[in-house]
């Protein structure tokens, strides 16, 4: 009995640590081999929120507030919603142009398009997937507002229709996926004028952000954002200033869903950990059973 | 030798009852308001804190705290110490009830009520969150099977179905008692298994890749003291005998389990070099430093003497703590310690998601009430008979 006891406690202990010291091993990407991307080039952008506007009318989204010709909303950093995929945000870094006026960054924010999203992976059902065109898409059909996607996503982007009683629905940037169909590309790629969001494969893009940082280092910060980050994402951004003082997310290298994806199939591909449990719980019960008369008789 | 359980003979309504009516209707408004004006009327969950008080407390730490349900059972039934049969029933029926309302707590909390069917058909075998889903259905279901001979000891010769049930799942409730254990591991673990995804969200005082092991320690860990703080609520506001010869002996596993699950804890903590943060002045760190010393390493160190597990009043306040500090450890993972980085301001719970979560609270312990009074649960002496 003690020892059945202690073994099965010993069981459930060393089957967690052994499939959480192999992980890395067994998990094999599922990341689309030639995905679709964008390169923002921040150097370029110019904060004229065409590309808002643009993403606003291809997605059937509320007209804002505050109109899109009003750059006023720039200076104080917004966050994409449920009504807006994608915003712009300007940041001062302390840098002074010519006549020492500070020099304003444009960044806009939308879905990184993950090769290895965490949000397909927390997704209950798999209502979001990440497509063999790169986008991660998401089909409300399935869901069930778990929310568990927003949770996941490392780079905080899945909105939420928190204000819709019955049938809300998860926002994110769509990668305007019925243009990407047509062949066209997303509505923000298209509108921009100052050629700020490049699209096209991303192994072409990544070239081309390499070669834009070897042409002008004076100009660019060395780092390209996107090229490894959460394991790559279709989207990627190259910029004049560190990262981190444009606002971008702390995020580490290795893909999310990695770790949890290797404790999960570690221990449950095959169910093979619950049905050796259960053999062993079945054979202690019957031991013990036996035991158990004897008592009475005893008694 | 335990007397047989039996219904209580008791009036069912007492003021304490109509406490927990009151604090059901409330509930029951708060529910209304979010059915109206959705999720984000009724709660302060935002994009970027999407999960709350429902589900740290409802469902997280109400699956945490029926744990005492699976550990009886495994005590008891499958490694044969029958002496603990006294506690098996009243630990089944929290369970049953309290995993009732962890499946009613997901259902209100995600967004589509209605949807919550779809993971039966639409699976996702990557998701932490599905594994979590199927074993909770799958274990609700076998709770309440284990529940049917209890309510046709009372019921089933008036209710010809009943008996008949309990006649055909007599034969096979082994299968049901050893399938309760195995998807309770399962699910407990996956539960910790949930923010491994999330690593740069959860404060590292407790984001480790070691999180569902320390969630299913935690769970064995609080199993017993959960059976001792209810069966003391319940006898001694029943006036029943406090059934101290069952209870002490079981206290004993505690310190078995857990002692692992802080020897574990603390392993982790020191490996990963965090344990110096208990140093910290912020409420993260206090939350951590109450978590781990008043929820676990004190009344750890309480159980080991036999004086304390002896004494009705010093077992009941151990357990509390150990209760407390598992519920805090869940509180501490899904609400205190997750702080995305585009988080304007912390979450606090609103006003209705508290309601809601009482008024959960309130319709549990209102059921164990009716089920007590009317089926054989209890099988603690009432004071009058003890002393005769």
């Amino acid at each position: 009995m003690h020892l059945s006891r202690r073994g099965f406690l010993a069981f459930v202990g060393s089957t967690t640590a052994l499939a959480q010291s192999k992980p890395a091993l067994a998990w094999k990407s599922k990341a689309p081999s030639d995905p679709l991307g964008c390169l923002v080039d921040i150097t370029r952008c110019i904060g004229c929120r065409k590309c808002e506007q643009a993403c606003n009318e291809v997605n059937h989204l509320p007209e804002p507030e505050i109109p899109f010709d009003d750059p006023r909303v720039l200076s104080s950093p917004r966050r994409p919603n449920n009504t807006a995929y994608t915003v712009v945000n300007s940041y001062s870094t302390g840098k002074l142009d010519d006549q020492s006026k500070p020099i304003p960054n444009f960044v806009k924010i939308q879905c990184m398009h993950c090769q290895d999203p965490a949000c397909v992976s927390a997704c209950i059902t798999g209502a979001l997937t990440k497509l063999e065109n790169g986008t991660v898409h998401y089909n409300v059909h399935r869901c069930i507002g778990c929310r568990y996607c927003m949770v996941a996503c490392p780079f905080e982007i899945p909105a939420y229709d928190y204000f819709d009683p019955l049938t809300p629905e998860v926002r994110k940037c769509t990668f305007c996926l019925e243009r990407l169909e047509e062949g066209k590309p997303p509505g923000c790629a298209s509108i921009c004028p100052t050629e700020a969001i490049t699209f096209g494969r991303r192994e072409t893009l990544l070239q081309l952000a390499h070669q834009r940082l070897e042409e002008d280092p004076g100009r660019y910060y060395n780092h390209i954002y996107g090229e490894h980050e959460a394991g790559g994402t279709s989207w990627l951004y190259i910029a004049g200033q560190p990262f981190h003082k444009l606002g971008f997310l702390d995020v580490p290298d290795a893909p999310l869903p990695q770790r949890s994806e290797s404790i999960q199939h570690g221990l449950f591909s095959y169910l093979w950990s619950p049905i050796v449990l259960f053999g062993l719980l079945g054979l202690s019960m019957k031991l013990t059973h036996g035991q158990d008369k004897d008592n009475k008789e005893g008694k | 030798m335990h007397a047989h359980p039996r219904p209580i003979d008791r009036p069912f309504w007492s003021p304490g009852v109509l406490v927990m009516v009151s604090l059901m209707v409330a509930g029951g408004l708060a529910l209304m308001t979010r059915y109206i004006g959705g999720l984000g009327f009724t709660t302060n969950l935002t994009d970027a804190t999407p999960w709350g008080l429902w589900i740290a407390i409802d469902v997280a730490s109400g699956v945490a705290l029926a744990a005492g349900g699976f550990t009886t059972a495994a005590l008891a039934h499958i490694f044969g110490r029958r002496a603990y049969e006294a506690v098996t029933r009243p630990a089944l029926l929290t369970a049953a009830l309290g995993y009732t309302f962890v499946a009613l707590g997901v259902t209100i909390d995600v967004g589509r009520s209605w949807a919550i069917w779809k993971p039966v058909f639409f699976h996702n075998y990557n998701s932490a969150l599905f594994e979590v889903a199927m074993c909770v259905m799958i274990y609700l279901t076998v709770l309440w099977i284990e529940m049917v001979p209890i309510v046709a000891e009372r019921f089933g010769s008036k209710i010809r179905l009943l008996a008949w049930l309990d006649r055909t799942l007599d034969k096979f409730m082994w299968v049901f008692i050893i399938l309760g254990v195995v998807l309770s591991c399962m699910h407990q673990s996956s539960l910790g298994t949930l923010l491994v995804i999330a690593p740069t969200k959860l404060d590292p005082l407790w984001y480790t890749p070691f999180m569902p092991l320390l969630f299913l320690l935690s769970a064995m860990s609080v199993g017993y003291p959960m059976v001792i703080v209810e069966t003391n609520i319940a006898t001694s506001s029943l006036k029943l005998d406090g059934e101290m010869d069952v209870l002490a002996p079981l206290s004993r596993f505690t310190i078995l389990t857990l002692g692992i699950y802080l020897v574990v804890r603390i392993a982790d903590l020191m490996a990963r070099g965090q344990l110096g943060r208990i140093f910290e002045c912020s409420s993260t760190s206090i939350s951590f430093g109450v978590e781990l010393f008043i929820g676990g390493i004190l009344p750890w160190f309480l159980l080991l003497s036999s004086k304390v597990r002896r004494s009705r009043r010093g077992l009941f306040i151990v357990a509390l703590c150990i209760v407390g500090g598992v519920l805090l450890n869940r509180i501490n993972v899904f609400v205190v310690g997750f702080s995305p980085q585009t988080a304007t301001h912390p979450y606090y719970p609103s006003i209705g998601e508290i309601l809601v979560t009482l008024g959960a609270l309130a319709t549990i312990m209102f059921l164990y009430r009716l089920f007590i009074t009317f089926t054989p649960v209890l099988s603690a002496r009432s004071l009058k008979e003890v002393s005769q």
